[in-house]
């Protein structure tokens, strides 16, 4: 028997290995394999609230993944992560998209704007969140960084919408409390409908 | 089953050249997948129902979009997302009938990103084909979806050959009913392919719900001014008001001279794997006024010869409801 594989040594890369696979590390290391001639570059420069960030992203990687994953930017939620509920909801270049059905390399080039990007330089809550805050929108709160997204990118190109208008921007949001009616108090509001 | 949250690890090649593009496909054939909007995409692979070693990423490629004038109509790229279809001022004034069908699909999120080709060429949702089973459509040699026990009240109720799933695509009818021709491009050259010949049933391809073959894109889709400014109806009908595929749909265009109607292109979304063109109703209204008593006349007419399964014999009302309904607007 190798003298140098002792039972401690033994049991210590047995729990290394297990480590390894349970914390996803496993994961990472079988996705960095070889690229074909044509295919695209690992890694890339992507416009996140504004600032630059140099981040190594898969080819399959989704932008909800790279958000909160890569990025730290965890104020925007995964709920399904199929597109049934508006959780991820993220705008880029100003248009609303779930983060969850969008492939990171496919912003390139493009303004991602999460919640974690409304707020203003000192610190103050955009608008929207406010309103939200003064209309008590919220229930359990998981839905509204998706809500917010959504009433921003609604409010960017319809200043003043109807509350009918509001609801049409804000149904790809779902939300199992069912506090839309507040949520469209909170649209009311930010817009100055409502004082 | 597990879900997982990631895809797994494949190629993504993301041209900008629709040549590129083609030579991509053509070269990966059916290891390739073609993404526009993504958004019937990533849950196949999340869930590993499908597998591709290789994504074609196409919204790099300008030419594909925007929506422009030609000789005889409109082209509208391929890769033009649901809400520039549904909020073009083009659209709306000629063809509003295509516009309203665009504007109902899913959820406004999803139609920021999907696309009018992948709205007609995305795959059908039986329940059963989506989780994986090795049902016909998969390969394997049996309907899930058709049997004593089984759910299929959003099933098909004409013309099912062994798989009994209908047509997911909310502009689908709105396009036969406009005569569109779809624009199919590969590395061998152009073929154009009427709308109504574009989609296949299962009794001709059972694994696939157009005539899009490995190698080929669809790159656009031409309206012509045939059926422009006409009466239109358009009317989805789902559990949900968003977020919801169609449980039975209807899209009709009408040309009416003198007080009758002298045209009409009427057809059904998710009756069969297919848009379901209403011929029989069509000749009979024809020369007739658009109302009431000629509603009355055609009542049934619609729904005849349907074959419904367990649970939704619902839709052959709803069917002749519909045509009620457009009748009377």
């Amino acid at each position: 028997m190798n003298p140098r594989l002792t039972r401690r040594r033994f049991i210590k890369s047995v729990i290394f290995s297990g480590a390894a696979l349970s914390s996803g590390a496993g994961f990472y290391l079988a996705s960095a394999q070889s690229r074909q001639a044509g295919a695209v570059e690992r890694l890339v420069s992507l416009n996140i609230n504004g600032r630059t960030r140099r981040v190594d992203v898969m080819p399959q990687e989704t932008l909800a993944h790279t958000l909160r994953y890569k990025l730290g930017l965890t104020g925007t939620k995964i709920g399904c992560n199929r597109g049934e509920c508006g959780s991820c909801t993220v705008t880029i270049d100003d248009v609303t998209h779930y983060s969850c059905s969008t492939l990171t390399h496919s912003v390139k080039g493009k303004e991602v704007v999460t919640i974690e990007g409304l707020r203003s330089e000192s610190g103050a809550l955009h608008p929207v969140q406010q309103a939200f805050i003064d209309e008590l929108s919220p229930q359990c709160g998981f839905c509204t960084p998706g809500q917010i997204m959504s009433t921003v990118a609604l409010l960017k190109t319809n200043p003043r919408p109807t509350r009918e208008e509001a609801r049409q921007a804000l149904s790809g949001n779902l939300c199992r409390c069912g506090a839309y009616d507040h949520y469209l108090n909170g649209v009311m509001r930010a817009s100055g409908q409502l004082s | 089953m597990p879900a997982f949250d990631n895809m797994p690890d494949m190629e993504l090649y993301q041209p900008v050249q629709i040549d590129d593009a083609l030579a991509l496909a053509a070269r990966l054939a059916d290891r390739g997948w073609l993404v526009g909007g993504g958004q019937d995409t990533y849950g196949w692979i999340k869930d590993r129902n499908k597998r591709p070693d290789a994504l074609i990423d196409l919204n790099g490629i300008e030419s594909l979009r925007g929506i422009r004038e030609i000789a005889d109509g409109i082209e509208i790229g391929a890769l033009t997302t649901l809400t520039e279809v549904a909020t073009n001022p083009i659209v709306r004034e000629r063809y509003s009938l295509l516009s309203k069908a665009a504007s109902v699909v899913a959820s406004p999120q999803i139609r920021n990103a999907g696309t009018l080709a992948g709205n007609v060429a995305q795959d059908v949702r039986c329940w059963y084909y989506r989780r994986g089973l090795d049902c016909y459509r998969a390969g394997g040699n049996l309907c899930y979806a058709d049997t004593p026990e089984a759910q299929n009240r959003e099933h098909a109720i004409f013309n099912a050959s062994r798989c009994v799933a209908v047509t997911p695509s909310d502009t689908g009818p709105a396009l036969v009913a406009l005569e569109a021709q779809m624009v199919i491009t590969s590395q061998r050259g152009q073929r154009v392919v009427p709308a109504d010949r574009f989609f296949v049933g299962p009794d001709v391809d059972i694994e696939n719900t157009t005539v899009l073959r490995d190698g080929e894109i669809l790159t656009a889709v031409r309206i012509p001014a045939k059926w422009a400014g006409a009466e239109f109806y358009y009317e989805k009908v789902a559990d949900r008001n968003v977020w919801d595929f169609a449980l039975v749909s209807i899209a009709g265009a009408m040309r009416i001279e003198g007080g009758n109607i002298v045209a009409s292109s009427i057809v059904c979304g998710a009756v069969q794997c297919t848009p379901r063109r209403l011929s029989s109703v069509e000749r009979a209204i024809q020369g007739r006024p658009r109302n009431e008593a000629t509603a009355t006349m055609v009542a049934g007419m619609a729904s005849q010869g349907a074959r419904p399964l367990n649970q939704n014999a619902f839709k052959m009302p709803l069917m002749d409801n519909l045509v009620t309904k457009l009748l009377t607007a």
